[in-house]
């Protein structure tokens, strides 16, 4: 059968897995935005945090997926349902493309900018809203922008545990030697990784300053 | 701050020393006062620490040893925002916030100071006025400015708040000639006028000659002499002479 008459004949499945997917990345992304941002303003300021806390995130960053999954199941709460435990394992692999770019785009404001602020009486806080933030916005986003593609890929795997989503038809189709349904899967996937590429991209482009 | 009430210095240097915590040297033995109203020059080359000097009048850095007076009070007495804030600082290419307009730049200090809207949209005409730029560029980006345009918004910027102290830290050294003749010579007809009390960093001697009441030339940290301009040409310090003859033609009829 071809895939796209699957995909006709079989959209609410299909749709609901697309859900599934969207979900897990979306929370994810959120998650790791709320916790990476923060991180990334934290050791900008703080001389000699920096190498630990990226550090600890290259390191959660070379843990291979599956293993990440089969680590965090034995956690309470988190690993009673599977879904949780996906959102989980996504949120750690993107939390370094946004700290490592929150962290680098505040460093990347130029200095003669920033020590003009500082020169002429602008508080540490001032000089981070109202200077350093804005200047990095654009390179924030670009992290945001990794992270989500990253997760739409990854997000494919959480169907080992369970957790659903588009990966469904990528271990059904492996499982039956099925190319067409691996592509079921594949092809959706791929088309929310570009659609969550171009619109970060265009968001990315719309903040940037200067 | 309080201004031109009391005589005496606007700033004293103290035998100040700086050193990073590396241990390198930057300042070593500066003693210096500033007079209110008077324009001190500090003339160097890079590295000779004249940067530095000015960064700990508005403590952006602090002494390793000695002390600094502003108004009276020592530099790690005051509260640094407070202190800044009463000190205009104008550095080399603006240093403007490109995500700012015109106007916001210029308005900085005042809306940091919480001034009403009303008295923050008059002073910023005010002063576009007094640096010599069309009020209709309030709107625009610094990118969207020629040089000399930028450097007139820093001045501008600087001057917002009406600080008592100015400090100019190679102002115009970005500026095609022309131009930067052009800003050195508004510069002084302001400065006529404001009468602040301006401490101007540059390594160009022309500059220093022209825009200096008096010229403290420094060289590895230390500073070598401090003198009025005409008395620095005649100088028989080997470091001053070395200095004028590197810009023979400055001083015709002085040449060694």
């Amino acid at each position: 059968m071809n895939v796209f008459q699957f995909i006709l004949q079989n959209h609410t499945e299909v749709l609901e897995h697309m859900r599934e997917h969207l979900w897990m990345v979306v929370a994810s992304t959120f998650l790791a935005v709320i916790i990476g941002i923060p991180l990334g303003i934290l050791i900008s300021r703080k001389p000699g945090w920096d190498k630990p806390i990226l550090g600890g995130a290259n390191i959660i960053q070379t843990v291979p997926s599956l293993a990440l999954f089969g680590f965090l199941l034995p956690l309470p709460w988190i690993g009673a349902r599977s879904e949780r435990l996906a959102i989980l394992a996504l949120t750690l692999y993107a939390l370094l493309p946004l700290i490592r770019n929150t962290y680098a785009g505040i460093n990347g404001v130029d200095r003669a900018v920033v020590e003009a602020g500082r020169g002429m009486g602008m508080t540490d806080r001032q000089l981070l809203w109202q200077v350093q933030l804005p200047l990095a916005l654009g390179v924030i986003i670009a992290g945001v922008r990794v992270a989500a593609v990253i997760s739409v890929g990854l997000a494919t795997i959480a169907a080992a545990i369970g957790a659903g989503g588009l990966g469904e038809y990528i271990f059904r189709g492996l499982a039956m030697v099925n190319n067409q349904l691996i592509l079921v899967g594949a092809i959706p996937a791929a088309a929310l990784a570009l659609l969550a590429d171009f619109t970060l991209g265009w968001l990315e482009r719309r903040l940037s300053p200067a | 701050m309080s201004a031109d009430n009391q005589p005496g210095p606007v700033i004293e240097f103290h035998d100040v020393a700086y050193r990073f915590s590396g241990g390198q040297e930057l300042l070593n033995g500066l003693s210096l006062a500033v007079c209110r109203g008077e324009t001190l020059v500090l003339l160097g080359r890079s590295g000779s620490g004249k940067t530095t000097t000015l960064k700990l009048i508005n403590a952006l850095v602090s002494p390793t040893s000695g002390e600094v007076r502003v108004e009276g009070r020592t530099t790690t007495e005051w509260d640094p925002i407070r202190l800044r804030r009463g000190i205009g600082y104008v550095i080399q290419d603006a240093g403007l916030f490109p995500h700012f307009t015109v106007e916001r730049n210029i308005a900085l200090v005042p809306t940091i100071e919480h001034w009403p809207p009303e008295r923050i949209r008059a002073r910023v005409a005010e002063l576009l006025q007094l640096v010599g730029l069309d009020p209709e560029l309030e709107k625009r980006y610094p990118r969207e400015l020629s040089g000399g345009q930028r450097q007139r918004v820093g001045v501008a910027r600087g001057l917002a708040a009406d600080p008592p102290i100015l400090l100019m830290d190679e102002p115009f050294g970005a500026l095609d000639p022309i131009t930067r003749a052009e800003l050195q010579r508004e510069f002084l007809a302001l400065q006529q006028r404001l009468q602040k009390t301006v401490v101007f960093v540059t390594h160009d001697l022309r500059e220093a000659l022209l825009l200096g009441t008096r010229i403290a030339l420094m060289e590895a940290g230390k500073l070598v002499v401090v003198l009025p301009p005409n008395d620095f040409l005649r100088s028989s310090d080997p470091l001053v002479k070395r200095y004028l003859d590197a810009f023979g033609a400055v001083s015709n009829g002085h040449r060694t």
